[in-house]
């Protein structure tokens, strides 16, 4: 792996505020250009995670690079952060409010407002440019608040619950726009304690709870780590009894077939092919992250 | 552009669009035309009254007040009280008094007049005055004597240095008023001052925009693009204030004769306006770091008032500091930094100061105003982002040492 590719390294870092430990030996790297999903419950210790990212806490011990060196007064214009704890000046209006945040990133000019003309476009926002965030609804300062966090076209996103209190079409909104500044080479780090809601985003994932990393890794390996051996069918017409299969669940509009861990799902599905049973749906089961994290739990507190 | 700048920039702008800080800005030269107003309108009011010649009658039991009858009032001698008291009732006369037998020994007049006073007005005593020591003494000495007699001083004062060489500049309005006026200003810029940066801080404490904020810039950037740009407008409503007080004083330059001959050497001006602005920095930054440790505007408000308490304490002991310029309480109020400049408001325009007394008051507020600037920066940064609970002292001493 290329030093130059991790946009930022963390080594061992703890943080505990009185007798609370928010962190503890927290290590985890983002390569350039992937998502990685900071997950976990509430008051997991992400948000303290990432405010010693930022330096906005420092930590008690332990080691943060971010693109290749310690925070430095001049990186925090490659970075675009938006806070778990967020706002925007009321009295001002939508425009200003974008220049300033922008001219404190270091970037001003006709470039970035029509930087800013493009986001607001897209996120159907341009009609209210002129209006004072105290006008706007609390879904729309978020995405304000989003666009102000991108407008400075930063090398590492970090986004804490960027998704919390947002409704289904401006939650699809954001994942889109998300997806795009991975394709544009970004780096993201995207916290949240929605695990569900960040699978189909993040390549690789930090599963942390009570201040400590519980799990680590590429996702899909995760997930494949954390199969169950069974799978989903619905067919018509009464399956009977099929080789290898050691009990059948009944979920209503499907049935869960747990198989006996030496026979392959696929051997399954030829079997019923071959049995002439139309399958609408097959599907290796593997459990949603919250039930990863609810496995994961279970054994870390046993 | 530097991201302080933009920070300053960004505050002054903002502050200057307030409708409140407009409002304040207008509202204190528009309350003193008013005042100018009442004050011309009572003084128009007062006047044409006095100067109507009254008409004042006498009985005169001592005998000899008869000459001299027309010194800014006409006396007219009645023979006895009776008829004094007619032409009273009838209006006639304004008032009347009488002389009694024993005047000279005594001294004793009785005045009779149907008007409700708090006293005799000084006009009336004044031809009154005229017209008793004028019959007394008229035939005995020559005009001059006579008019010294009536006015025996008209005082000019001098005061001499050590080499007895004349001191310059000797103006009542200069020692008394431009001490006031600077001290007061300066109160006046810190408490407005304070408002500003309390109410801006808290803002953004309640809005939770200082996480955005300090992912951007460092605390102490904010902190000093801060002071300097609420600094900077309310520098303006105060010269906005001077500039308006002075036209009004042009204009009633010769209406209020003390006003006219008000002037300070240059090097004073120079001197004053670096403790001004040195003073007003040093509270600027200290108003800062209280708005950022209390968790709501108002806990920070009683705690800023605190401080405030501290630069009017000098006002307290005015009249030592003004009449008494090297008593022990105006050389260690000139001393510390909280004071200072407040103090030298009062003392520069007045007696002036010995040289080590303000190279050691300037130095100790430079000090006091870098300390505060380095330790204000780490105590802002810790505790912007604590949210409803407010540090102890000893943390904050923790702040200090650690960030």
């Amino acid at each position: 792996m290329n030093r130059d590719s991790r946009a930022v390294e963390v080594l061992k870092v703890s943080k505990h505020f009185g007798d609370v430990e928010a962190a503890k030996d927290i290590s985890f790297e983002v390569e350039s250009g992937e998502i990685l999903g900071l997950i976990g419950p509430n008051g997991a210790g992400k948000t303290t995670v990432i405010r010693m990212l930022m330096e906005i806490i420092k930590p008690d011990s332990g080691d943060v690079r971010i693109l290749g060196e310690p925070l430095q007064e001049a990186t925090k214009n490659k970075i675009g952060y938006l806070p778990e704890e967020r706002g925007l000046y009321k009295k001002l209006t939508v425009v200003d409010t974008l220049s300033y945040l922008a001219s404190l990133k270091g970037t001003s000019g006709s470039a970035t407002r029509q930087r800013a003309t493009l986001l607001l476009e897209r996120t159907g926002m341009l009609p209210h440019q002129h209006k004072k965030i105290e006008e706007l609804s609390k879904g729309m300062s978020q995405l304000i608040q989003f666009i102000a966090t991108i407008l400075h076209d930063p090398q590492l996103v970090i986004l804490d619950e960027p998704f919390y209190g947002l409704d289904p079409v401006n939650t699809r909104l954001l994942k889109d726009m998300v997806s795009e500044l991975r394709k544009q080479g970004k780096t993201i780090i995207l916290s949240t304690h929605m695990m569900n809601e960040v699978e189909e985003l993040c390549d690789r994932i930090l599963m942390i709870n009570k201040g400590r990393s519980v799990l680590y890794g590429n996702l899909s390996e995760i997930k494949a780590r954390y199969r169950t051996n069974s799978v989903f069918i619905s067919a018509d017409g009464d399956l009977g009894q099929v080789d290898g299969v050691l009990t059948t669940k009944d979920h209503g509009t499907h049935q869960e077939l747990l198989l006996d861990g030496k026979t392959s799902p696929q051997k399954v599905l030829a079997s019923l092919v071959n049995r002439n049973v139309t399958v609408n749906r097959f599907e290796v089961a593997t459990p949603p992250l919250s039930e990863i994290f609810i496995q994961v739990a279970r054994g870390q507190s046993e | 552009m530097n991201k302080t700048l933009v920070i300053f920039r960004h505050e002054l702008l903002v502050t200057l669009k307030r409708t409140s800080f407009i409002l304040v800005t207008l509202a204190a030269p528009l309350l003193m035309l008013v005042g100018y107003g009442i004050y011309q309108g009572v003084q128009n009011w007062y006047h044409p009254s006095e100067a109507e010649t009254k008409t004042i009658g006498y009985v005169d039991q001592a005998g000899g007040f008869d000459q001299y009858t027309d010194l800014g009032a006409t006396f007219v001698r009645y023979p006895d009280e009776e008829g004094a008291r007619q032409s009273l009732l009838s209006g006639e006369i304004s008032e009347y008094f009488v002389i009694p037998s024993d005047y000279v020994r005594t001294g004793l007049i009785v005045r009779y007049t149907m008007k409700r006073e708090l006293e005799p007005p000084s006009q009336t005593m004044v031809s009154i005055r005229g017209f008793l020591i004028s019959n007394l003494i008229g035939g005995e000495t020559s005009t001059e004597v006579l008019e010294r007699a009536k006015t025996p001083i008209i005082l000019s004062s001098i005061r001499l240095d050590e080499t007895g060489k004349e001191i310059e500049g000797q103006n009542p309005f200069m020692q008394f008023f431009m001490p006031y006026i600077f001290a007061i200003l300066l109160m006046f810029s810190i408490f407005f001052a304070s408002g500003y940066l309390l109410q801006s801080i808290s803002e953004e404490k309640e809005s939770r925009l200082m996480e955005v904020l300090l992912s951007s810039v460092s605390a102490r950037q904010l902190l000093v693009g801060k002071v300097l740009g609420l600094g900077a407008a309310g520098l303006a409503q105060i010269v906005l204030w001077v500039v308006s007080f002075w036209i009004l004083v042009d204009v009633a330059l010769a209406k209020i004769p003390a006003l006219s001959t008000a002037s300070m050497p240059p090097g004073l001006l120079v001197l004053a306006l670096v403790y001004y602005v040195l003073g007003y920095l040093l509270f600027a930054v200290i108003m800062a770091v209280l708005g950022s440790i209390g968790t709501t505007a108002r806990e920070s408000q009683s705690w800023s008032s605190i401080v405030a308490l501290s630069a009017m304490l000098p006002m307290f002991f005015l009249n030592v500091i003004i009449e008494n310029p090297n008593h022990a309480i105006s050389v260690v109020f000139t001393l510390i930094p909280t004071t200072s400049s407040v103090t030298a408001m009062m003392r520069l325009p007045t007696e002036g100061i010995p040289a080590w007394q303000l190279v050691l008051s300037l130095a100790l507020l430079i000090a006091a105003i870098f300390f505060c600037m380095w330790a204000g920066a780490k105590i802002f940064r810790a505790c912007l982002l604590m949210y409803g609970k407010r540090p102890s002292l000893s943390e904050i001493a923790r702040y200090i040492r650690e960030a």
